[in-house]
């Protein structure tokens, strides 16, 4: 429930109480925002006071006479647009005079009423305002909620490219300098570290650009007839020399082709990133074992490994951006924190989602569901607006 | 390298979470002639300090646990008041990600010897070791 405030200024005071008493058990249900707005009434007998109100607390809707002894009701108008608030005026005009409409609007009031109004009238033009008003400012909050996580976002990932830069430049630094030694086995190592962190860093753009493609929807999909597990096959295969070097078994359940309609880069966006991560965070001769089934027009893709595992805590904030679990083991291992950020971001494309099981030092499941046939327009920044919209006001009810 | 300090027989103690900058300072460490042992984390450097006493330590002060440089820095304190500790804290201009102490106050009350921020030159971290080995 959420309250608005009314500010009724005419010079009639049976006018003020008029209104007062029309607007007294009078409230607005919104479906958009899933709520009920009331009114809150007071009272102003002339520009002057009226003014005084509004420095003192603006209200949200304005109810303005045009015809006031002293400053008028255009005068309020004028004052009103130069202050930094987002009040609504309706204006009172006293006679049905479209030209006193006309400049009123013009000087910045919202809507219109002629004297003489019925209540009905007062409370049609009440509740387009109000209406108005909790829309404007929903959709201001979450442009700001937006434009907040973008500026996160941007500062985490200027601190991601500036660690392996400092790092590289670091290395360069000694090398010129000499202060390390002329030992050619030091230099290598240097050298080693320096390539070892530039790769870090593609990695990272890489990645970057695929979650903006995705994200933007400018991603040129390309939905066809895929099987799963033959691309499950495919990028299993291409990892299986990453995973020989420390010994991980990786192996494929899958019984019988799954078809699907998808695009191809996005599973094996998905598939990648799951199995070498299930890779980069095993134990040496671990198992990596990657399921893909099919029930009921649901996908799902399943990755379990033998490997360090984290708490539940962790893994809450896993599918975050830029989220890496650092402890002492996690220390050696490269990683861009986008990766299962980008796979959570595939899978609600595909009408799914993505979770994980974890216990540590047992291992972790990700799981990702997919719908088979699933609506193919890509997840806008719109119709995510429009999604998280609803919930946004019932967060704020 | 204007080390008028006996170098060869100090032994220094280095901790820092990243890998690179750890190795960096050990390099150029071991290449003036110091004897260095490094750790990762704060854990690391506490199972090191019960084996050795080091002559110095150079101690991040952002680890895995925002607090790891200071508890780090009150532990070689109370194990040895004698041991010069020089903290380094990362910059925060940039991104105000980190934290950084700020006030005098603040830095009074950790005790350490001597402060370095990141990037940290090597000519500098040199000057304030040879100062407080000196001392």
């Amino acid at each position: 429930m959420e309250r608005l405030e009314i500010l009724v200024v005419d010079d009639e005071p049976g006018m003020r109480l008029g209104v007062e008493r029309a607007l007294r058990t009078f409230s607005v249900h919104l479906p958009e925002v899933n709520g009920e707005i009331e009114f809150a009434t007071a009272q102003a007998a002339s520009g002057e006071e009226a003014l005084e109100r509004i420095s003192a607390a603006p209200p949200d809707i304005l109810l303005l006479d045009h015809k006031l002894p002293g400053v008028s009701g255009l005068d309020v108008l004028d004052q009103l647009a130069a202050r930094p608030i987002d009040t609504l005026t309706i204006m009172i005009t006293a006679y049905a005079s479209l030209e006193t409409a006309i400049t009123a609007t013009k000087r910045g009031a919202f809507d219109f009423l002629a004297k003489p109004f019925t209540p009905e009238e007062l409370k049609g033009a009440v509740r387009k305002a109000a209406k108005h008003l909790v829309l404007q400012r929903q959709a201001r909050k979450l442009a700001e909620e937006k434009r907040q996580i973008r500026f996160e976002f941007i500062s985490v990932l200027a601190h991601e490219l500036k660690n392996p830069l400092a790092a590289i430049e670091g290395y360069l630094r000694i090398m010129k300098e000499g202060s390390a030694g002329n030992d050619p086995a030091v230099q290598a190592k240097m050298v080693d570290r320096s390539l070892v962190r530039i790769e870090g860093m593609r990695k990272l753009i890489l990645d970057l650009l695929d979650l903006t493609r995705i994200e933007s929807g400018q991603k040129r999909r390309e939905l066809a007839r895929v099987d799963v597990c033959e691309v499950a096959q495919s990028v299993t295969e291409g990892l299986r020399a990453e995973a020989q070097q420390r010994g991980i078994a990786v192996e494929l359940h899958a019984t019988k082709p799954v078809a699907m309609a998808a695009d191809r880069g996005e599973l094996e966006i998905v598939l990648s990133n799951l199995i070498s991560n299930a890779i980069k965070y095993n134990r040496d001769d671990g198992r990596v074992d990657v399921y893909v089934g099919a029930e009921d027009g649901q996908v799902t893709i399943s990755v379990a490994d033998t490997g360090i595992g984290m708490t539940q805590e962790e893994a809450a904030h896993l599918f975050q951006e830029f989220v890496r679990i650092k402890n002492s083991r996690t220390r050696s291992i490269l990683g861009s924190g986008l990766g299962l950020s980008i796979v959570r971001r595939i899978a609600q494309l595909y009408g799914g989602h993505a979770s994980v099981r974890s216990e540590p030092d047992v291992g972790s499941t990700f799981t990702v569901t997919l719908q088979r046939d699933q609506q193919t327009q890509p997840l806008t920044d719109d119709a995510a607006a429009a999604r998280a919209a609803p919930h946004a006001a019932r967060v704020e009810a | 390298m204007g080390m008028s300090t006996d170098s060869a027989s100090k032994t220094i103690l280095l901790v820092d979470d990243d890998a690179d900058f750890l190795a960096q300072l050990q390099l150029q460490l071991q290449a003036a002639g110091f004897q260095v042992i490094a750790a990762e984390s704060q854990q690391e450097a506490e199972e090191l300090l019960a084996e050795t006493r080091p002559d110095l330590a150079v101690v991040d002060l952002m680890m895995e646990h925002v607090d790891g440089g200071f508890s780090l820095c009150y532990h070689i304190k109370q194990r040895d008041p004698q041991i010069p500790v020089i903290l380094v804290t990362g910059v925060t201009a940039e991104t105000g990600l980190e934290f950084d102490v700020a006030t005098d106050d603040e830095r009074a009350w950790i005790k350490a010897d001597a402060w370095l921020s990141k990037p940290v030159r090597f000519e500098q971290l040199q000057r304030e070791m040879e100062r407080l080995l000196k001392g």
